[in-house]
C-alpha cells in the first residue's frame, strides 16, 4: 500500500515532466521508425534486385559495389551498441552539422532502425513467389516498376508483422538515447529519481508506462494488420461496392 | 512465310544440367506452333528464352529479324512476346482489373481510361468482365488463367507464348481454359504452346514441334506427326498419351 501511495505522489510531482517525456520518446520513436523503414525500403529494394543480363558491365559493377556497401551498413549499424553510435556520431559530426542532440538521436535511431528494415525487407521481398516478378518482368515491367507496383506491396504486407515489431523496439530502445540528453522518458525518470531518491518507486512508474505504451502500440498495429490482411483476402467484405459484390458471387463459372 | 521466330543452334545448361543441346526452329508468321516433349526435354526453357526470362549460353535466337543480343529495350520487347505462365502468376496485391491495365500504364504509357478500356474488352473475350474487382486469391483456377489470358492480350503483342497453360488446373476447369485459347486461334497471331494436352495440340496446331533432351526430333504438320511419326522417341511418347 505504501509502495502504491508513493507512486501516486511521484506521478504528481512530476506528471509535467513525465508527458514531456512520453512526448519525446513517441515522437522519437515513430518517426524513428517510419524513416527507418523507408531507409529500409531503399537499402533492402536495392539489395533484392538483380539486374537484367543485357545492362552494361559497368552497371553491374556499380551493382556490386552498392549491394558491398549495404551490407557494410547494415553489419555496422546491428553489430554496434547504439548508445555508442548516438554519442560517436553526435559528437563527431557536430562541427560538420551544427545538429542538436534531437535531431542528432532521431538520425542515429532512424538509421539503426533501417538497417534491422533492409533485412526484414530483403526478406519479405524474398518471400514473394517468383513467379510474381517473372510475370510482371515478362509482360514488360521494368525492374523499379516491379519493385513499386507488385514486389513492395506485397513485401511489405508479409513484413507487416516484423515492421511492426521495430516500432516497439524502437518505444524501447530509444531509452539509450538519453546519453545525448534528451528528455525523454527514460532521461526524465533519471531526473527525477536523482531528485526525489526513490528509485525502485521511480523507475516502476517508467516500466508502466513504457509497457502501456508498447502495449497500445501493438493493439494499434494488430488492427492495421488485420485490415490489410483481411482486404487481401475476403473478396465479398472488401468489394467496395454493392454491385461489384454482386457480380463477383452472381458470375458464373460456366 | 516471314519467319518471326528462329532458333539457331541453341544451348542452355542449368550448372551441370545440360538443357538445351543445340536446338534449332523457325516458326512463322501467323503459325500456331505446340511445343510437345515429355517432362525436362527443354520445351519450357525455349519458350522462356523467347520472353528473354532465360538466357542462352550460346547460338542464336532471332525474333522478328533481329537477335535478341542486339535487343535496346529488353522492356518494349517483352510487351510484344506476352506470356502465359503454368502457375496463372496473377499479381496477387492487385485486383483483376488492375492485373491487366499495369503493364498497358507502366510499360506502355498508356493513360488510365484508354488502359481499362483494353483492358475490359479483352476480360470480354474470356469472359471474366464480370469479375474486374475481384482479387486474384479469390478466383479459381481457371478463372485465373483466363485473367492471365487477358492480361496478356491487352499487351496487343505480336506472339503470343504459353508454357503449360492447364498444367495447374484441376481437370474440369482445363476445357474452359482451352476454349479460350482456341478462340485466339483465329485472331491470325502467332503462337507458341508448350502443353501436354495432345487432343488440343492436334486440335488448334499449325504445326508440331516435338523435343527430347534438348533437341527437337520431330518438326512437322499435326497430321505427320499424330498418325506416322518418324522417331521412336515420338512413338513411344504418342502410345502413352491418350490420344483420340
Amino acid at each position: 500500500m505504501e509502495f502504491i501511495k508513493l507512486c501516486i505522489s511521484i506521478v504528481k510531482k512530476n506528471y509535467l515532466s513525465i508527458l514531456l517525456g512520453i512526448r519525446t520518446t513517441l515522437v522519437l520513436s515513430i518517426l524513428g521508425t517510419l524513416f527507418g523503414f523507408v531507409i529500409g525500403l531503399f537499402v533492402g529494394g536495392i539489395r533484392a534486385i538483380k539486374l537484367d543480363f543485357n545492362e552494361p558491365l559497368y552497371k553491374k559493377r556499380l551493382k556490386r559495389l552498392i549491394d558491398y556497401i549495404g551490407k557494410l551498413y547494415i553489419d555496422i549499424f546491428r553489430g554496434t551498441p547504439m548508445m555508442i553510435q548516438a554519442l560517436f556520431f553526435y559528437y563527431s559530426l557536430r562541427s560538420l552539422f551544427n545538429w542538436t542532440p534531437l535531431v542528432a538521436a532521431l538520425t542515429v535511431l532512424s538509421v539503426n532502425t533501417g538497417a534491422y528494415m533492409s533485412e526484414i525487407i530483403r526478406s519479405g521481398i524474398n518471400s514473394i513467389d517468383k513467379g510474381q516478378i517473372e510475370a510482371a518482368r515478362s509482360c514488360g515491367l521494368s525492374n523499379i516498376q516491379t519493385m513499386f507496383n507488385i514486389v513492395f506491396p506485397q513485401a511489405v504486407l508479409n513484413a507487416f508483422p516484423s515492421i511492426g515489431n521495430e516500432l516497439i523496439v524502437n518505444i524501447k530502445d530509444s531509452s539509450v538515447l538519453m546519453v545525448l540528453s534528451i528528455t525523454e522518458l527514460m532521461f526524465e525518470t533519471k531526473s527525477i529519481a536523482g531528485s526525489n531518491y526513490r528509485l525502485v518507486e521511480t523507475y516502476f512508474i517508467t516500466a508502466l508506462i513504457y509497457l502501456f505504451l508498447t502495449g497500445v502500440a501493438s493493439y494499434v498495429l494488430n488492427i492495421i494488420e488485420k485490415r490489410m490482411t483481411h482486404s487481401k483476402t475476403s473478396l465479398p467484405q472488401s468489394a467496395t461496392n454493392f454491385e461489384n459484390l454482386v457480380l463477383a458471387k452472381g458470375g458464373s463459372d460456366e | 512465310m516471314n519467319k518471326v521466330i528462329e532458333f539457331k543452334n541453341v544451348y542452355k545448361s542449368f550448372g551441370s544440367l545440360k538443357v538445351l543441346q543445340g536446338v534449332d526452329f523457325e516458326i512463322n508468321k501467323g503459325e500456331i506452333v505446340c511445343l510437345l516433349g515429355s517432362s525436362g526435354c527443354g520445351k519450357s526453357t525455349s519458350l522462356r528464352m523467347i520472353n528473354l526470362l532465360e538466357q542462352k549460353d550460346s547460338g542464336d535466337i532471332i525474333v522478328e529479324g533481329k537477335s535478341v543480343d542486339e535487343i535496346k529495350d529488353i522492356n518494349q520487347y517483352r510487351a510484344k512476346v506476352a506470356m502465359v505462365f503454368q502457375q496463372f502468376n496473377l499479381f496477387k496485391n492487385l485486383d483483376v482489373l488492375s492485373n491487366c491495365t499495369i503493364a498497358l500504364r507502366k510499360a506502355l504509357k498508356i493513360n488510365k481510361k484508354e488502359a481499362e478500356e483494353i483492358a475490359i474488352n479483352n476480360l470480354k473475350k474470356v469472359g471474366m468482365e464480370n469479375f474486374i474487382h475481384a482479387k486474384s486469391d479469390t478466383l479459381s483456377g481457371g478463372q485465373k488463367q483466363r485473367v492471365a489470358i487477358a492480361r496478356m492480350l491487352s499487351l496487343n503483342p505480336d506472339i503470343l507464348l504459353f508454357d503449360e497453360p492447364t498444367s495447374a488446373l484441376d481437370p474440369e476447369m482445363v476445357n474452359e481454359v482451352l476454349n479460350v485459347i482456341k478462340s485466339l486461334t483465329h485472331e491470325n497471331r502467332t503462337m507458341v504452346i508448350v502443353t501436354h494436352e495432345m487432343n488440343f495440340a492436334k486440335e488448334v496446331a499449325n504445326r508440331i514441334i516435338f523435343m527430347d533432351q534438348g533437341k527437337v526430333i520431330e518438326n512437322c504438320s499435326p497430321e505427320e506427326f499424330f498418325t506416322n511419326p518418324k522417331t521412336e522417341r515420338a512413338k513411344a511418347f504418342l502410345a502413352n498419351s491418350n490420344i483420340h
